[in-house]
């Protein structure tokens, strides 16, 4: 039997649930995870990315010295392997990056960077980061990839509430009695949560209302299942909210002590029946009013959806739809309701409240609000920029553009994350330096001028936020390989070395000793963080934000007495088709998401025995489908759509419906985000991973 | 809630009502010697090994689910309790490996065990699965605790993939149709591994580590193995 030389307590670095593992280490590498029962939010439970997936930390490919491009200031710039990079020092690799990045302040002045920073890194990384970007870069063009997840979420939730965030905590699920799951495959993409959900149904007879086109696994688990055609989430959600307002099932008490706009929406929605909303979405009618009859009338409903809502170039409204049914039945500000997006990413929470986005300091702070920004120019002792900066795809027509000539791009992989590929690529080919920190070589790293080698969650402290806004440590468990260092520490090197090659006399503040201090500076400038600290932390296992001071006790469920915006908006919508549709030439749609065993660009998950479990991507067509195009399971097809194309094979599964198909976008070798369409909402800037036509051919011989 | 005084070893305790005896009797600092209890799952008495004597009752009772009762006196390691466990322990001895069991070994010590006694009986044989990437299954170290099977099922993962087969003797943790596991629900969570108490199930990297493979090879062997996965040994 194995003894373990240490067990570490730390977070998982997976996805947005944040279960709480134990890491047991031998010979200085993990060779088991647990996870501990008297702990939230897993409470014992994992999943097989969390038990099984932490190996990539120890891959042979991990990057451990300073790497730099052969054919450095080449252009346009092609993809290299390995061998077209040689190794650096630390000071050589700084040094190129902060003379490049300080020469373009100089002569064109900040803005004319784009930056990504990381929902993989942590909240202290994160900080650092932003305080580099905007205090001695003096931009506010940083973003990550919450654009490309939940943006549409955020910004219905602004609007509606004036909050964005889960507004009730996954322990919850225990008080619920009716809950809606809508656009999220929760089995695969938070497995750990859809344990609490399931749970809620069986053990506590609670009923489950999937809203979702593809059939996944939480349907077995559900009263009702409402299979409405892609894109068509508003016309079922606003229907439903019909139904609510004409039988009186409305909370009338909750609409007019903390709402406001209800009359005129009362009135826009009338003649969105049930049957119109058939029409639209296929969802029978009758099926749509039992819906709304069960959430109205449960005495604890909750929303839960993830990307199927949001990525979407109507995001915004999907959601919006959404919180109107909230608003109108109450079923928010008490335990076991709320609205709640599923985050994605092991810290996409965090990274967003430590000041990850263009248009905010952290705690969300509005870097144009004048008293803000003279508090952080006050701790920072420099002037900052007023103009929220360009989201990420922004950034990425700006360079095209000509507007932005370097990205910076930490621990995110654009070039598998972004929608229409080819256009991406030919952006970065084009780019005149591009700076790039992970831990391995990616589909961007390729790309790279210069590659700073980073630590994984296993080698370095600090803290992460799950999804429901507890904050969580995160702990060095192993030594980090080779060369590598923390991203903070790489961070503060860089900054203090652009600072001197711009001449600054006084440092915005960069000699942090360790994460711990960082947390500290950052919870000084941001209200909702004050209460926290790592020695709490310790005590209590994590800590729900907002927490405004060291007695207050967290805030796992919000909105009890008021919204952040006073009273909650409701907001009238119109259904608007989707961006791309089926036609002769592209007669299917497809779909983009994920699946169990694999983890977004796959940079991890393809390092890992994970990637034994499903190691090459698929196509599931429906049967009548895959009979009609002559295929059968397993044959290689040609996937086509106007911007790309690529070869897959086919899963044959009546999961998917007639006419769409779903495609998982983790494998660089038939990258599904060759086909997707880069529209994006109008007001989240959002790209729409969820719907476009493509074409399904089979492969001769 | 009501709160209920009872006698457990000659001390008196007051607890609240619907607590188990084993809870009653750890308030008091009395461990009770348990091979298939997880204070975080249903407990599915089948070890036996935490009976105690209840004055007055007919049976030994198993501590992990029997509710303290007002006035109940408890004996938690009479002598008939003490030949009770000692026997189930040889028992399990005779038929099962019990090598990498936490607490066997101080079991054995303290209550005298002999696990030689029942060497004639008929050892257990059950079958060695290594079908998947993640985990094995060395089914001659299972107790049959059901702990697993709970685990993937109703108290934590709903996935239902493993069950009980087979009757007496040869009762058996399975797949239903003893699939191999690739072919059944399992999504390897492993939280069957995570609340396993024998070594029965064990994660790759640990079963490949104890069995020699260096370090520094686990990746290759990893890699060597793959794609030729069989069911039995």
């Amino acid at each position: 039997m194995l003894v373990a030389e240490r067990v570490v307590r730390t977070t998982c670095p997976y996805c947005g649930v944040g279960c709480q593992v134990d890491l047991h280490v031998h010979q200085g590498r993990i060779f088991r995870v647990s996870a501990p029962f008297d702990v939230a939010p897993n409470e014992g439970r994992l999943c097989v990315k969390g038990r099984f997936g932490t190996d990539f930390v120890h891959h042979p490919s991990r990057l451990t010295k300073p790497l730099i491009r052969k054919d450095l200031g080449v252009l346009p710039r092609r993809p290299v392997e390995r061998d077209g990079f040689r190794e650096a020092t630390w000071d050589e690799a700084l040094d190129l990056a902060a003379e490049r990045l300080a020469e373009i302040v100089r002569t064109r002045g900040g803005d004319a960077i784009g930056t990504f920073c990381s929902a993989k890194a942590t909240n202290e990384d994160t900080y650092v980061f932003q305080k580099f970007v905007r205090a001695v870069l003096g931009t506010n063009n940083i973003d990550h990839c919450a654009r490309l997840c939940h943006a549409a979420s955020v910004v219905a939730l602004q609007t509606a509430i004036g909050s964005a965030a889960m507004s009730n905590s996954i322990a919850e699920m225990k008080d619920l009695d009716v809950f809606v799951v809508t656009g999220s495959n929760t089995t695969e993409t938070h497995p750990v949560i859809s344990t609490f959900m399931r749970q809620a149904v069986v053990h506590n007879g609670a009923k489950l209302i999937v809203v979702d086109p593809r059939g996944i696994e939480m349907t077995r688990f559900a009263t009702l299942w409402l299979r409405q055609r892609p894109g068509t989430d508003v016309a079922v959600f606003q229907a439903m909210a019909q139904v609510i307002v004409s039988e009186g099932l409305y909370n009338r008490e909750f609409i007019e002590a903390r709402t406001e706009g209800f009359d005129e929406y009362a009135c826009a929605i009338l003649e969105c029946t049930p049957e119109w909303a058939e029409q639209i979405s296929g969802v029978p009618a009758e099926a749509i009013r039992q819906a709304a009859r069960l959430y109205a009338t449960a005495q604890a409903g909750a929303i839960y959806w993830g990307m199927g809502i949001s990525q979407s170039v109507h995001g915004t409204e999907n959601a919006l739809a959404l919180a109107n049914l909230a608003l109108l039945t109450g079923h928010i500000g008490r335990p076991g309701t709320g609205l709640n997006p599923l985050r994605g990413q092991n810290n996409v929470q965090g990274c967003s409240d430590s000041g990850g986005l263009p248009n905010v300091f952290p705690g969300y702070q509005r870097v144009d609000d004048a008293s803000v920004r003279e508090q952080f120019e006050m701790a920072w002792g420099v002037s900052l920029n007023p103009t929220p900066g360009l989201t990420t795809m922004e950034m990425a027509f700006a360079a095209e553009a000509g507007d932005i000539e370097a990205f910076y791009v930490m621990g995110e992989n654009p070039m598998m994350s972004e929608p229409n590929l080819r256009h991406a690529r030919h952006i970065v080919e084009n780019l005149p330096f591009l700076l790039v920190q992970d831990i391995f070589l990616n589909e961007t790293g390729a790309y790279a001028d210069v590659i700073l080698p980073a630590t994984s969650f296993a080698e370095k402290d600090g803290t992460f936020t799950n999804s429901d806004r507890r904050v969580q440590r995160i702990r060095r468990a192993v030594s980090a390989p080779g060369e590598a260092r923390d991203d903070w520490v790489i961070l503060c090197d860089l900054a203090q070395r652009v600072e001197q090659k711009l001449g600054r006399t006084r440092s915005a503040g960069f000699a942090f000793s360790s994460p711990e201090e960082i947390w500290e500076e950052m919870a000084r400038l941001t209200p909702p963080f004050r209460g926290i600290s790592y020695e709490r932390i310790a005590r209590e296992g994590g800590v729900h934000w907002p927490c405004p001071t060291s007695d207050h006790p967290g805030t796992p469920y919000l909105f009890t007495e008021t919204f952040p915006r006073g009273r909650g908006q409701f907001v009238p919508l119109r259904y608007r088709p989707s961006a791309e549709l089926p036609d002769e030439a592209y007669p299917f749609i497809l779909s983009t998401g994920r699946v169990l065993y694999h983890w977004h660009g796959g940079t991890l998950t393809r390092r890992s025995q994970l990637d034994d479990a499903y190691p090459e991507a698929t196509v599931e067509i429906h049967p009548d489908d895959a009979a009609r195009l002559g295929v059968k399971m397993g044959d290689s097809v040609r996937v086509r759509s106007r911007r790309g194309e690529i070869v897959v094979r086919v899963a044959v599964t009546v999961r998917s419906p007639r006419g769409v198909v779903f495609i998982p976008f983790h494998f660089a070798e038939a990258a599904a985000n060759e086909l997707t369409i880069d529209v994006l909402d109008p007001q989240a800037k959002i790209p729409d991973y969820k719907v476009c036509a493509v074409a399904v051919e089979p492969l001769a011989g | 809630m009501s709160s209920i005084t009872l006698t457990i070893d000659g001390q008196v305790v007051r607890v609240p009502a619907g607590t188990t005896l084993l809870q009653a009797a750890e308030r008091l600092g009395i461990q009770i010697p348990r091979l298939c209890y997880h204070p975080h799952m249903t407990p599915p008495t089948v070890c036996r090994l935490c009976v105690v004597e209840w004055e007055g009752a007919r049976t030994l009772v198993p501590a992990c689910v029997a509710q303290v009762r007002e006035g109940a006196v408890i004996h938690t390691a009479s002598e008939r309790v003490q030949r009770a466990r000692r026997t189930i322990l040889e028992l399990l001895h005779s038929a099962v490996d019990l090598s990498e069991t936490p607490d066997v070994a101080r079991y054995d010590a303290e209550l005298g065990v002999d696990p030689q006694r029942f060497v004639d009986g008929v050892w257990r044989e059950a079958p060695f699965y290594d079908d998947n990437p993640f985990y094995v299954r060395e089914y001659e170290k299972c107790i049959l605790c059901w702990r697993c099977v709970q685990a993937c099922g109703d108290d934590m993962q709903f996935t239902y993939a493993l069950t009980l087969g087979g009757r007496g003797f040869h009762t058996r943790i399975t797949t239903f149709f003893d699939a191999p596991m690739p072919e059944t629900t399992c999504v390897f969570c492993g939280n069957c591994v995570g609340v396993c108490p024998t070594g029965a199930l064990k994660g790759m990297d640990e079963y490949l580590l104890e069995r020699g493979v260096p370090m520094a090879l686990l990746r290759e062997e990893k890699q060597r193995r793959k794609g030729r996965l069989e069911t039995g040994r």
